[in-house]
């Protein structure tokens, strides 16, 4: 067995409280525990965080750049889906 | 170590290379046109092999950096004067841990184990920034390593927040802000020096003279002999040339030392009105490849001392990697 | 002069001096100790780790230290008769189960004094109140390593074994009554013993059998005799302050 058994983690941080945590960075850790504590060494130390995440990079599944176009061109064109699409008369208000 | 391959398959779901399968062409054109946009390359973007690997090299040299130049300053740690420079020191060179960290992460969404750029570095095949085969003799050096060493690494950096490699720019504006108060305190560790005692003036006087052209060295050798330069700015991961920083670095330092009451070991150094930049001598380029090729005068100590550091811990870190091998599924954190 | 960036909050009891000493040069000691780990640690991670623990206890030091005079003048113009400082923080690092087994003992130590002084609202209390969360933490820290070592590999249990028998006959000193700390040591001592009998449990390790102190050395820290090893750690860390009297820094 060597060292290199430490897998990669990857760090979600809340810098504070109603945020949403954010990915800092990653990691090397034997363990979720220990994970976890190394993120709060290394992440917040200068008061960065109030909640931490650590998720074991292999368990991430990204979306792949190939599939950017269908993934996400279909969404460009429904403009109906945002505010500005309308036209409200002059003078109305509230809406 | 057949791990790094293990540990690569392991981060492929967020990391992974995409493979140039079919048409490269076709990717080199979506590549070179995302970075003519200033748009930023991600991990699982195709990338051309020369980019990738011109990238792993560079990072991990700075990661490197970052950890092999802990050790001239903790070297001060067990000796610094009063408890609020012990205090500063030790948590700049934790700092500097941190930075490494920072850097090997990136380098690892590249595809590279932190072990296997660790091994390189051990073995000698990859290099670390030059300035730290130089010894730390007095406390002033401290100082002047935070003042011109940090000052100049700066200069080098934040260009380098804008770099083309997503991780990279991110792990640097992160290194920059943090890195702020490096220089800083080395700033005014000389100035205390030298309002301080005629032994503490000249302590760091001493020093600067010894850091200084080391620092100048730091930016790399002059533009027509760089040999990486026109690459790597046309990929838009180095955005100015050494000698542009060079010079910028300069300028900025002259008056720095007038307010410390100290002077730069320069006979030739003068404002030229007419380049609107300091004049200054020649660098000694035979010294700078001399400690590059190994001659330093702490080459040896610094690589000794960091490998001796990895391979007595090697046991702790087998001995977590068992206990975790153990004890799987038995954690206690809960999700918040 | 110098003065800490926090001062602890003024209180209308007098502070005990001889206290603030011996605490303020337990954490000095153990940062100082901690300090040396710098650029050896074993793994990247554990640096960053190790130095925010030595920082937190520097922080604690200079804050003790200054309710008792000037900090430098204490850490660096003082004998080595003079320091009141447990001769367990002083012990050399060692190998990295040394430096964790010296965690655990001690930190669940202070922990325990931290958390009664905290409660008991004396001249201590805000500054207790402050460094217990600290101290809980590296008391985590040590209880996580030593689960670890001791449950790890064959040779990380044994070296955990040594590094828990050589450090015990330390601990018998950390319930002697101190000048001007309010705390009831006996029921602290159930309580340390508890706590880290627990710890090497599960640890798989066993609790050390040997007596406490050592036959001629015992509680001699708190009273100003040390171990061989810490004459060389104060040349070390007071040689430059003192190679320039009467300089600023």
């Amino acid at each position: 067995m060597t060292n290199t058994d430490w897998p990669l983690w990857e760090v979600f941080v809340r810098s504070r409280r109603g945020l949403s945590h954010t990915h800092a960075g990653s990691l090397h850790a034997p363990d979720a525990e220990l994970a976890l504590r190394n993120a709060r060494d290394l992440y917040t130390r200068r008061g960065e965080g109030v909640s931490i995440w650590v998720v074991p990079s292999s368990a991430i599944t990204a979306s792949s750049p190939d599939e950017k176009d269908p993934f996400f061109e279909p969404s460009a064109d429904k403009p109906y889906r945002h505010p500005t699409f309308y036209e409200i008369p002059e003078g109305v208000k509230h809406l | 170590m057949a791990t790094a391959a293990a540990q690569q398959t392991a981060s492929t779901q967020a990391y992974g290379a995409q493979g140039a399968i079919g048409d490269t062409t076709a990717y080199q054109s979506v590549f070179d046109a995302a970075v003519a946009a200033d748009e930023r390359i991600e991990p699982r973007d195709w990338m051309p092999d020369a980019y990738r690997a011109t990238l792993v090299r560079q990072i991990a040299q700075h990661a490197h950096s970052e950890i092999i130049g802990m050790q001239p300053e903790a070297n001060w740690i067990t000796r610094a004067p009063s408890l609020r420079r012990k205090a500063i020191l030790m948590a700049k060179v934790q700092d500097e841990a941190g930075h490494g960290l920072y850097l090997y992460s990136a380098a690892e969404t590249l595809g590279t184990g932190r072990d296997e750029l660790l091994d390189k570095l051990h073995s000698g095949r990859q290099k670390y920034s030059s300035i730290f085969n130089y010894p730390t003799l007095t406390w002033a050096d401290v100082g002047a390593i935070g003042w011109l060493v940090d000052g100049a690494a700066i200069t080098n950096q934040v260009p380098l927040c804008r770099c083309s490699y997503g991780p990279y720019a991110r792990a640097m504006v992160r290194i920059c802000k943090e890195e702020s108060f490096h220089q800083r305190q080395g700033y005014e560790l000389l100035l205390a020096l030298s309002k301080g005692t005629p032994e503490q003036h000249a302590m760091a006087q001493d020093a600067v003279d010894r850091w200084w052209w080391p620092s100048l060295m730091m930016f790399g050798p002059p533009d027509d002999e760089s040999a990486h330069s026109a690459q790597s700015m046309a990929w838009k991961i180095k955005r100015h040339s050494n000698d542009e920083l060079r010079q910028r670095f300069v300028d900025i330092c002259v008056p720095q030392a007038e307010s410390l009451g100290l002077t730069l070991p320069d006979p030739d150094l003068r404002w030229n009105e007419e380049r609107g930049h300091h004049d200054f001598g020649p660098i000694d380029w035979t010294e700078f490849r001399e400690v590059l090729k190994g001659n330093g005068p702490c080459n040896e100590q610094r690589i000794t001392q960091r490998r001796k550091a990895h391979d007595e811990g090697a046991w702790v870190r087998e001995a977590a990697a068992a206990h975790a091998a153990k004890h799987i599924g038995e954690t206690g954190a809960t999700r918040a | 002069m110098s003065t800490p960036e926090t001062t602890a909050a003024p209180t209308a009891s007098p502070i005990p001096r001889a206290a603030a000493i011996a605490l303020g040069d337990d954490a000095l000691v153990l940062s100082h100790r901690l300090g040396e780990w710098a650029g050896h640690a074993p793994v990247l991670e554990e640096e960053v780790a190790l130095a925010n623990i030595a920082l937190d206890l520097l922080g604690q030091a200079r804050v003790l230290l200054s309710l008792a005079g000037d900090e430098d003048e204490l850490a660096y113009l003082r004998e080595e008769r003079a320091f009141r400082n447990l001769q367990l923080v002083e012990q050399p690092n060692g190998d990295f189960a040394h430096t964790i087994v010296r965690q655990l003992y001690f930190s669940t130590y202070q922990h325990l004094l931290y958390a009664e002084l905290a409660a008991g609202g004396g001249p201590f209390a805000p500054l207790a109140a402050k460094a217990v969360k600290e101290v809980a933490y590296h008391r985590d820290h040590a209880e996580q390593w030593t689960l670890r070592l001791g449950d790890g590999t064959e040779e990380s249990h044994a070296r955990m074994l040594r590094a828990c028998e050589a450090l015990w006959r330390f601990t018998g000193e950390l319930f002697q009554p101190v000048e001007g700390v309010e705390v009831d040591g006996k029921r602290m001592e159930t309580a340390w013993l508890a706590s880290v009998g627990e710890i090497l449990r599960r640890a798989t390790l066993s609790v050390p059998e040997g007596p406490r102190s050592g036959a001629w050395a015992a509680g001699a820290g708190r009273q100003g005799l040390h171990t061989e090893s810490f004459g060389r750690m104060l040349a070390e860390m007071q040689h430059l302050h003192r190679s320039h009297p009467g300089a600023s820094w």
